[in-house]
Formats: structure tokens, C-alpha cells, sequence
């Protein structure tokens, strides 16, 4: 555990007590057992944006509280011990972070003290194909007098169903792989011309796939500079990145926490099945792994609080760690759980899609290996 | 996030100006001088710089001053290794004393014996060897049998120890010996033998990497004075375990994690780049390789970013905890990964065992890559790390009983 401000511990300590009061892992199955079309209970993400975790990395001039990232990481590790399901990522890290990099004072003062309420939710639209690759993009932004007409389909679009304001990668030059020419756009998600599907993931979370026929905006819809977006992306994608490697790290705490409580109490041969040496040495691999992972994020959201040069490598290293991590715990806490853990009406298998849907947004483990192998020029 | 506090920029003067004044420009960069040789290499500007060292106590640095160490706090220490490597001076003041024994006995032994063994350590003056393992007491440490009968004034020791590190070139022995057959754990316990005794004889075991860094030691009748016998009788286990703390804590940490310990040198993804060639891009061109060099090199990142994480965490002089058991394997781990996947780079140039058809980093990796599967086996193995884990972190059952660590 990072060496913690007051303020940070306060924050962790309520979110702690709130997601396990308030928004236990049954809350998630009720929502998913009523077919919930945006993938989240909004009352329950009120609740949330009433505690201020909606403006935990917005400037104070613009209704937030400025605590950084590791602060709002405290709170999604929480939030991900419980599969508490929410916007909380999309709409308060990633679109928040792109609006406070990117954004002009007149952007920023539309968009993000609507944020911060959590009366709107953003989020980032950026994939256009079953892997994660921001750079290339295809998606059409023609210039039209002094603005630009969007044409093309965005899919995996987390919180898709409920947003409100897309940020949406376009092309306005070059071709799909370079990374010049990319510009990102501040869309409404009532914009003529847009139109969505919900995507129905094993996750049950809140996804969509988002259509553009020629949808019209002005100049004022380009955040940043237009065909210069790829830096500005990057920076969002990699704060994005962090953020779920952090929920990410609490949901692999608690299925492992989940699953050694099942080792000290399921007996078979006449002992408790965590006596035995073949699942101890597994356990303990999970736990040295867990820790490792607790290092890569931790200093991965301070590396963000700090402007620090290898937040690039440090967010491609917690998201590839974290990334194994998950998947390792989540496939163990079936296994060690036995035909219980087969069952729907355990928790394991949610542990278990969320960990891949988890994994697969915002790069995998293999592109992150093949980025931090890149970043570090081989 | 680390806070380590205190104000150091006047210390880092000092230091500085008294570093400038002491170390021999001779021996910049060449810290290997120190630990290819087996004993204090016989040059006059090692000896002088181990004596300048040894006097002023900062060959352990944070060691207390009363006993010959530096009395630094750990952020001076920091300073002071800073400073070090700035200027390529290395500590001459090595080995088990410094890394296990030094800070176990001030933890446990008496006035006596700190004032006698802890300046000898401090000023390199005595080097010591560890007599834990018997032939028949490897994982199962504690079942170890060499025997020291109370004889009134002294102890009479009988037996024999295995995978001695060093001890062809020892002055003293801290050993764990039986004075209780009756007992298993509360039987035994923790003596310091001298190794020049005529009763001790050492017989060099070689390795598959080549060299003989350990040991098989005999005692016969040795007799060795009450005075040595650190802490109670029969209280030698918990002493023991204290000091496997700071050896695993040493060999996971402290030494970049295992590869480090056996001297593999050069970056995967250069010498990749070298052995096996770049794409027109610059990259590895093998991609399997080139994943499986990042993913290493992800691992040695997360180690390391974990030794920093546990040094803020615990804010000093805490001393190693039970932490220190997720380190050893990591670390070891870490380090054997990368021997395996510099020899494979290398491929057949990566398999020499002497001759000058091979470079020197050639052969180092290949004695590297053979000497570090030690790393997984001493200190207490892979397995026995995981069992610890297992019992005192994780709270399972011990499926041994009494008879484990």
C-alpha cells in the first residue's frame, strides 16, 4: 500500500465502507438479473457523484476536488473489489482527462462541471476493431466550410448506452496505422446523425457500438489540435489505462481474497483443502503476484501525479501486470472453488468476465508487452 | 511517494569531501577486484581503502557507532551510496558478516560479544562462514544433528556441515548446532566456532558452473568457549530464523535480484539486437523472443518497483518482515529468467565453457547462467519460501505440523 495522505486515506476508508455497505457484489447481480440497458444502477452512481468521486481529477475552478490520480485510483480499487458496475472510469477518468489535457477554457467550462456533478456522463470512443488499436483509426472526419463532417462506426464503446458526450478519434488525414492526421472530437451524443446499439458483453456491463452518418460539427468540436490528436490520445488512453488497472488490482485482491476464505473452510478427506501443499504453493504464487502488480500501479498513478517522462512505460507496465495477474486469479478462483464455482449463483464466474472484459479494453497484455518493448527501443 | 525526510545536503558534502580524499582513483569502477578475489585482494590501495573504510565505520553504514559502524541514519546511507557510485568507489566491506550475521547479533547477542565480533566485521578484519545445512538437514533444516556436549567450561562440538559458503577461507563459523537431542526445534543451538581450530576440516565441493563457493565442514572434538554461545540455550532457532530473514532479504533485494548475485551482464534487448538482429524498424526481429524479452523485463521493472514500494512502506530500521519471502522468489526468479534468456540470444556462442574462442561475457553468462540455479535452492528453496507464505502470510494450515520453519 502507497504511503498514504489523510486525505487519501479518508477517501479509500470511504469508499471501502460504501461499496461494502452499499454496493456489495449482490448489488451487481441484482443489476445484472434485471437486464439493466445502461449496465449500471444510476441511483447508485448518484450516490457516488454525491461523495465527490465524480471530481476527483477536476480542477476545483471547474466543480472537482484536483485529488489526482492515485486518490481516484484508491477508489476504483474499491469499486473493483466488488465489481461495483458504474461509469465512474469512462466519464470521471478517461473523458474527464481528455477535456482537462485537451480542452479550451470554453470546452472545459461546458463540459467538465457537468462531470464533476455526474449529472453527464463522457466517455472516449476509439475502437474500431476487436483489438485495441488507437492508431488506426479510420473513422472519416472531412473537413466541410469551417467545420467537419463524422462518418463511420465506433465499437466497445464503454458506457456507450449512457453517455452523453463521446470523445471520438477521427481521421482527418492520412490512413489507418499513421499516427498524424488523428484529431479527437467532442460529439453530443444526440448529435444528428449518431445512433447506437447496445453491446451485450459477458461483463454485463454498460458497452455500445456507435454509429456516425455524416454527422455535422463545428470547429469548436475539435479538443486539441486537429490532425495533431495522437499525443493527446495517447495521454488520455495511458491515464485511462491506469485508472483500470487499478479497479482492475481490486477485483484480483478480492477473487483471491474470496478464494483463500474458501481454502480455510471447504473440507474434503477430512481437512480443510487449503492444507494442501499443491494449492498453498498456487495460493502463494498469487499472492507474490498480486503484490508485484500493487507496486506497477501504485507507481504508475503517481508517475501521473507527477507529470513524470515514463508514464508511458510505467501504465503499459501496471496495465500488463495487473492485466496477468487478473486473469491468473480469476481462472484460479473457479478452479479452486470447484463445481461451486461453475454455478451461476456464485460470484466467481463474474469475477471471471469481468477479468477479460477487463483485460481486452484499452490494450492487452500483448499489446502492452509489444508497447513497453517499443517504448524502451526494441 | 517515498518520504524519507531529513535534511541531507550537508551530509552529502561531507561525504563528497571526505570520498574525494579517501578512495584511490586506482580503483575506480573496479568493485569485481573485491569479489573475484577469495580473501582481500594483496594491493596496497585495496588495503588502504578497506582500512580508510573499516575506520570510519561506513562499510556499514548504518551499523551503530559504538561498535564500529557509522551510526548513519538510512537516508544518510542513501547519500553515501549515491555518492559511491558517482564517483565509481564500491564498499570493500563485504560478505556474510555485513549481509546476515552483523545485524543479527546486534539484535540478539550480548555486550560482549557485539564489542568483540561486530567492529572485526565492521573493519573487514574477520570473515565469516555459515554452518546451517547438514547432509541429512537441507530443506529440513531443523533436523540438523551436529552435536556440542556441555563440558563445564566449554562446548564440545561433533559433526558436520554442507554448502559452507566460503568457509576454505573463514576465520569464524556462526553455526547452528544440537544441545538437545529430545527436542526437535527448542534442541538446538547457536554457537560461534573458530575455523582455525585444528578440529574443523574443510573440503571444497565443485559445482556444475565450475568453481567451489561452497563447502563440506567437519568438526571433530572441537572445543569451543561458553562465551560463544549467542542467546539462550535451546534458544537457537528463533535466532536462526531472524537470520535467514536478512539472507533472504539479501539475496532477493539487495543484490538486483539474483542474476545480480552471479554477474550476467548486458541488457536481453541489446544483446538480442546484437546476436540475432534488428527489423527495419530497430526492433528485436524475432518476435517471440522479442515478447519474452519484455515480458523479463517487465518482471525485473515490478521487483524492483516492489523493493522501493516495501523501503517506503516500512520507513526504516524495522528490519526485514516476513515480506522479505515474497522478495527471494521474485527476485531469484527474475534473475534465472534473464540467465536463461541471455544464454539462449547467444545460442551456440552462449554454451562455451572456457577458451579464448569466446568472449569474457560469453563465458561469464554461461557460469552465470549454471551458478545461479543455487538461488532457488539456498536460503531456503523456492518451495520452502512458498510454504512460509503459505503458513505466516496467508494463514493456511501447516500441512508439516510442528516440524517446518
Amino acid at each position: 500500500m502507497a504511503v498514504l495522505t489523510e486525505e487519501q486515506s479518508m477517501l479509500r476508508d470511504a469508499a471501502r465502507t460504501w461499496t461494502q455497505e452499499k454496493s456489495p457484489v449482490s448489488a451487481f447481480r441484482k443489476m445484472r438479473d434485471s437486464a439493466a440497458p445502461l449496465g449500471y444502477d444510476p441511483a447508485a452512481f448518484a450516490e457516488m457523484a454525491e461523495m465527490g468521486w465524480t471530481g476527483v481529477i477536476i480542477p476545483e475552478e471547474y466543480g472537482g476536488s484536483d485529488f489526482g490520480y492515485l486518490s481516484l485510483g484508491l477508489v476504483l480499487e474499491e469499486t473493483g473489489r466488488t465489481l461495483t458496475a458504474s461509469p465512474l472510469l469512462s466519464t470521471a477518468l478517461a473523458a474527464a482527462s481528455a477535456l482537462v489535457l485537451g480542452g479550451t477554457q470554453a470546452q472545459k467550462e461546458a463540459w467538465l462541471p457537468k462531470i464533476a456533478s455526474g449529472e453527464l456522463v463522457a466517455t472516449l470512443a476509439i475502437e474500431e476493431g476487436a483489438h485495441h488499436a488507437p492508431e488506426k483509426t479510420a473513422l472519416a472526419a472531412t473537413k466541410t466550410g469551417s467545420g467537419y463532417t463524422l462518418s463511420g462506426t465506433k465499437t466497445f464503446v464503454l458506457e456507450g448506452m449512457a453517455a452523453g458526450l463521446l470523445v471520438v478519434s477521427a481521421r482527418t488525414s492520412g490512413k489507418a496505422g499513421d499516427t498524424d492526421g488523428i484529431t479527437l472530437f467532442l460529439v453530443p451524443a444526440d448529435a444528428k446523425g449518431v445512433s447506437r446499439k447496445q453491446l451485450k458483453l459477458a461483463d454485463s456491463r454498460g458497452a455500445a457500438i456507435v454509429g456516425f452518418e455524416n454527422v455535422a460539427l463545428g470547429a469548436e468540436a475539435v479538443l486539441g489540435e486537429a490532425g495533431k490528436g495522437w499525443p493527446l490520445l495517447e495521454k488520455v488512453l495511458d491515464r485511462a489505462r491506469a485508472g483500470l488497472a487499478a479497479e482492475m488490482l481490486g477485483s484480483a485482491l478480492q477473487a483471491f481474497d474470496t478464494t483463500l476464505d474458501y481454502l480455510k473452510t471447504r473440507v474434503q478427506f477430512g481437512q480443510v483443502i487449503g492444507a494442501f501443499q499443491a494449492l498453498q504453493h498456487r495460493a502463494a504464487k498469487m499472492f507474490t503476484d498480486l503484490e508485484l502488480a500493487r507496486s506497477c500501479v501504485e507507481a504508475a498513478l503517481a508517475a501521473i501525479d507527477n507529470d513524470s517522462p515514463d508514464v508511458p512505460e510505467l501504465v503499459s507496465l501496471a496495465k500488463a501486470k495487473v492485466g496477468d495477474t487478473l486473469h491468473l486469479v480469476s481462472n484460479e478462483m473457479v478452479q479452486m472453488h470447484g463445481g461451486i464455482g461453475m454455478t451461476d449463483a456464485h460470484d466467481a464466474g463474474f469475477y471471471l468476465k469481468r477479468a477479460r472484459a477487463a483485460e481486452a479494453a484499452y490494450g492487452n497484455q500483448a499489446y502492452h508487452r509489444d508497447r513497453y518493448a517499443r517504448l524502451n527501443g526494441y | 511517494m517515498a518520504d524519507f525526510g531529513g535534511d541531507t545536503d550537508a551530509f552529502r558534502a561531507d561525504a563528497r569531501a571526505w570520498l574525494a580524499a579517501n578512495f584511490p582513483a586506482s580503483l575506480k569502477g573496479k568493485a569485481a577486484i573485491a569479489y573475484i578475489e577469495e580473501a582481500t585482494p594483496d594491493r596496497a590501495d585495496v588495503k588502504a581503502w578497506t582500512k580508510a573504510m573499516g575506520d570510519k565505520g561506513w562499510g556499514v553504514p548504518t551499523w551503530p557507532r559504538q561498535y564500529g559502524g557509522g551510526g548513519l541514519t538510512p537516508a544518510e546511507a542513501r547519500v553515501l551510496s549515491q555518492e559511491m557510485s558517482r564517483i565509481g568507489a564500491w564498499n570493500p566491506v563485504g560478505g556474510m558478516g555485513t549481509m546476515m550475521f552483523g545485524p543479527t547479533l546486534l539484535e540478539y547477542g550480548n555486550e560482549a560479544q557485539k564489542q568483540t565480533h561486530i567492529r572485526a566485521i565492521a573493519r573487514q578484519e574477520v570473515r565469516w562462514c555459515q554452518g546451517f545445512s547438514e547432509p541429512g538437514a537441507g530443506s529440513d533444516l531443523a533436523s540438523l544433528q551436529t552435536k556440542a556436549e556441555d563440558k563445564g567450561d566449554h562446548f564440545l562440538v561433533n559433526g558436520s556441515k554442507i554448502w559452507t559458503s566460503g568457509a576454505q577461507w573463514s576465520d569464524m563459523c556462526f553455526c547452528l548446532v544440537r544441545t538437545d537431542s529430545t527436542k526437535k526445534h527448542e534442541g538446538i543451538s547457536f554457537l560461534l566456532i573458530d575455523m582455525h581450530d585444528p578440529g574443523v576440516e574443510v573440503r571444497p565441493i565443485k559445482l556444475i558452473a565450475g568453481a567451489s563457493p561452497f563447502c563440506e565442514t567437519f568438526f571433530t572434538d572441537v572445543k569451543v568457549p561458553k562465551e560463544n554461545l549467542v542467546g539462550p540455550l535451546n534458544g537457537g532457532w528463533s535466532i536462526a530464523k531472524r537470520l535467514l530473514q536478512h539472507e533472504r532479504g539479501g539475496i532477493g533485494g539487495g543484490n538486483g535480484g539474483g542474476g545480480g548475485l552471479f554477474g550476467v551482464g548486458g541488457s536481453p534487448s541489446a544483446l538480442a539486437k546484437r546476436y540475432m538482429g534488428a527489423d527495419e524498424n530497430g526492433r528485436i526481429a524475432d518476435a517471440d523472443l522479442r515478447a519474452r524479452v519484455s515480458a523479463h523485463e517487465m518482471d525485473m521493472r515490478a521487483f524492483q518497483l516492489t523493493i522501493m514500494r516495501a523501503m517506503a512502506e516500512a520507513k526504516s530500521n524495522q528490519g526485514p518482515g516476513a515480506a522479505t519471502s515474497i522478495m527471494k522468489n521474485a527476485g531469484t526468479k527474475a534473475g534465472q529468467d534473464r540467465a536463461e534468456l541471455i544464454v539462449e540470444i547467444m545460442g551456440t556462442r552462449g554454451l562455451g565453457w572456457e577458451g579464448e574462442e569466446f568472449t569474457p561475457d560469453e563465458l561469464a553468462a554461461v557460469r552465470g547462467w549454471l551458478g545461479g540455479k543455487a538461488t532457488t535452492i539456498f536460503g531456503g528453496s523456492f518451495e520452502i519460501q512458498s510454504n512460509i507464505i503459505s503458513k505466516r502470510i496467508l494463514g493456511l494450515p501447516d500441512p508439516l505440523g510442528s516440524s517446518s520453519h
